[in-house]
């Protein structure tokens, strides 16, 4: 095992966690109503430049620790990101429950312009970015080389799996939860037994977007840059995640995910960085052809 | 509003609708709309915000109203009631239009002697819309299978014709029928595993094969040039150039024939050579959808497990449209080039998978002619109403969004003549 190896399976890791928080946006609009919610990329855009809006507003205010720096802009975040999902599903998707297979789709690429180009006229073309908040780094030496883990890359790590802890505790431990998982296994059964599935379906996007934006904020806080055009080369890697691990399956996005990072992080540090992206969706490409059904889904039967 | 209804009707309900859409889109548009990053600080813009809100209220509140009404209840029954797909006219039904094709025609001849090198210009770009709306028609209207990397195919004719004149010293007549073919090919390849998989993989899978043609060609530098892009030949007449003087000593065009010289001649060529192709291809397709695997591209979009059922192979009857839909844009992809006179990856980003989807759509999935007048008016339109250029992408998708929810199959629906019973044969 040499430095470089082990400094890509960190940087890897770190990217692969929140590729896993936004594949969960795909993986459970697809478990539940069995369509791929296209405009969920430009969510996770929206998110990183909200994310830089709540910073520069807390700053503004006169903000200056840390963990309050965050925990407040993380909560206006996914705040107003989860309403985002929320007028999405109502204005795009809910008018077209019954229509053709095609319509949800072709409404979602709409959306998914009419947000990058929204965001463009808004906020301008040019790239954004946030100061770094969190500076220094843990440095191990390994062999020759040595290896440095960010304070960052730990927070994102952390924070990523908390994120995907409390999500695993509300769908298994909480009656919103139980709501989720049997409108996923039948959603005429679920609606005869007195769920109001169109809730539920609200609150699949509402969370959905809410992974979404703990991404932006993570991603944002590593890279510190974004642009209007960011959300759609992450949002077809995320959903490579969701694919990878079983699309339907939440354990499956988070390993998926996880996967696709590393994979791609080794495949940048010893091939080529110019071609990580082609890497990836030639992943997913091969993935549909040889495993459709991903690592841990289970394999798709239609009924008549 | 009409006036009687109103005493009857409830306002509450409106207003209350209005303030909660007004609440929402106050948190939605205000932080990104009201504060615009500059830097690491950040300028506020409240009257944008205020602006929005208003707009948002307001057209909450009269669509409420609206469609509280007696009208809007009887509008809101009528578009539930819309789902049926193919119009069937009567056999001996003859349409009121059927002047315009001949008139259209005639136009088309004519128009090229009057036109300014610009106008003939934007009409070219036009056709060659055309041209790749009615191959993702195939694709997308009549197979139902959404190909969001349609663009990769567009990029095969036009980097086969630049690749192919630079390396192998092939002209414009050589790739037309070359690249129709390899991007079928490319086509095949894609879609063969792709399309025995749930319909909905094959959008992710083509938008990630654009992507992926797109990124190889901008960062392959020592055979595409990269960014740089490169140069393409100009199209020939019978060998015959049409620049002012002819490379390697032959005889350019104006001279052959002792005419002036006229740069607009060349434009001239393909626009003759684009509307030949295009009117074949129109005549093609219109024979394709009375054939057997037309009806089963239709039967297949319509239910895809009763064909199964009946026998049909689906992996090849998708595969079909998918390859004559790629070889389309092939063939598109070549004038593109030749038009242009130079390519460069800029040209094949996913915008343009989405324009042509757009023009498919708001066509009507399916319709031939609702495709070919939308194809203009999505590409024309844009060219005289510069000053709306910022805002195009943004109509785009509000037009897609709407038409989903108001027209799912298109502006101009489909319609298709029934059969007549023969005389003397029991129904």
């Amino acid at each position: 095992m040499d430095g470089i190896f082990l400094q890509q399976l960190i940087n890897g890791l770190t990217l692969g966690s929140v590729y896993g928080l936004i594949a969960i946006g795909y993986t459970m609009v697809y478990g539940i109503i069995g369509m791929i919610n296209f405009a969920h990329g430009e969510v996770y855009m929206i998110s990183a430049y909200l994310s830089a809006i709540g910073l520069a507003l807390l700053a503004f205010f006169g903000l200056e620790s840390f963990p309050l720096l965050i925990f407040g802009t993380l909560l206006f975040t996914v705040c107003v990101t989860g309403l985002y999902g929320w007028t999405i599903e109502r204005i795009a998707y809910r008018p077209l429950r019954n229509s053709t297979r095609l319509a949800p789709l072709i409404s979602a690429i709409g959306i998914s312009l009419i947000l990058q180009n929204y965001v463009q006229l808004s906020q301008g073309a040019r790239q954004q970015g946030i100061p770094t908040l969190l500076d220094g780094a843990f440095r191990f030496h390994v062999g020759e080389g040595f290896l440095q883990i960010s304070y960052t890359k730990v927070f994102i790590l952390v924070a990523a799996f908390a994120g995907m802890a409390a999500l695993t505790w509300v769908i298994h431990c909480t009656r919103l939860g139980r709501m989720c998982r049997a409108t996923q296994q039948d959603r005429k059964m679920a609606q005869i037994l007195g769920i109001d599935t169109d809730r539920v379906i609200s609150w699949v996007f509402v969370i959905g977007a809410a992974m979404a934006a703990l991404a932006g904020l993570l991603i944002t806080l590593n890279y510190g840059t974004f642009d209007f055009y960011a959300g759609f080369v992450i949002g077809i890697k995320a959903f490579t995640a969701a694919v990878l691990g079983g699309i339907g399956s939440l354990p499956g996005a988070m390993l998926g995910g996880l996967i696709l990072g590393v994979a791609e992080a080794q495949f940048s540090g010893m091939v080529n960085t110019d071609y990580k992206d082609v890497f990836s969706f030639s992943l997913l490409v091969l993935i549909l052809i040889f495993r459709p059904q991903g690592l841990l889904g289970r394999p798709q039967v239609t009924k008549v | 509003m009409n006036m009687p209804e109103r005493s009857s009707l409830d306002i509450r309900q409106p207003l209350l609708d209005s303030v909660l859409a007004g609440l929402v889109a106050l948190v939605v548009f205000g932080p990104i709309v009201g504060v615009v990053l500059d830097g690491y600080g950040f300028n506020l813009q409240p009257a944008r915000v205020a602006w929005i809100v208003g707009t948002v209220m307001l057209g909450r509140f009269l669509l409420s109203l609206f469609l509280h009404s007696a009208s809007g209840r009887g509008w809101m029954q009528r578009f539930e009631g819309s789902g049926a797909g193919v119009q069937v006219l009567a056999p001996d039904y003859r349409s009121h239009l059927r002047w315009i094709v001949p008139l259209v025609l005639l136009a088309a001849l004519i128009f090229p002697f009057f036109a300014s090198k610009y106008l003939l210009t934007v009409i070219i770009l036009g056709l060659i819309y055309v041209l790749l709306g009615l191959g993702l028609n195939i694709v997308v209207g009549l197979a139902g299978l959404l190909d969001l990397g349609y663009v990769a195919f567009y990029a095969i004719g036009a980097y086969g014709l630049a690749l192919g004149y630079e390396y192998l010293g092939l002209g414009f007549w050589s790739v037309l029928p070359l690249a129709a073919l390899a991007a079928a090919l490319a086509g095949a390849l894609l879609g063969f595993p792709v399309l025995r998989m749930h319909g909905d993989y094959l959008a992710i899978v083509t938008l990630g094969f654009g992507e992926i043609i797109r990124l190889v060609l901008n960062n392959w530098l020592s055979l595409t040039g990269g960014p740089n892009g490169m140069s393409v030949p100009a199209p020939t007449f019978l060998g015959l150039e049409f620049g002012r003087r002819a490379k390697d000593g032959g005889v350019p065009f104006h001279e052959f024939f002792g005419i002036a010289y006229d740069p607009n001649v060349k434009f001239l060529f393909i626009y003759a050579v684009l509307l030949l192709t295009v009117l074949l291809v129109l005549y093609v397709k219109g024979r394709l959808i009375r054939m057997p695997i037309g009806r089963a591209w239709e039967a297949l979009r319509e239910d895809e497990i009763a064909c199964r059922a009946m026998g049909l192979n689906h992996v090849l009857v998708k595969l079909s449209a998918f390859m004559l839909g790629a070889s389309t844009a092939g063939l598109a992809g070549v004038f593109f080039a030749s038009y242009q006179g130079f390519v460069n990856p800029t040209s094949f980003t996913f915008f343009e998978s989405a324009l042509i989807l757009a023009i498919v759509v708001l066509g009507g999935m399916g319709s031939t002619l609702g495709v070919v007048l939308a194809a203009f008016v999505l590409t024309v339109a844009p060219e005289l109403l510069r000053s709306f250029a910022d805002y195009r992408v943004l109509l785009f998708g509000m037009l897609m969004v709407l038409m989903m929810i108001w027209r799912p199959r298109g502006l101009i629906r489909i319609s298709r003549r029934g059969f007549a019973q023969r005389p003397g044969v029991a129904p």
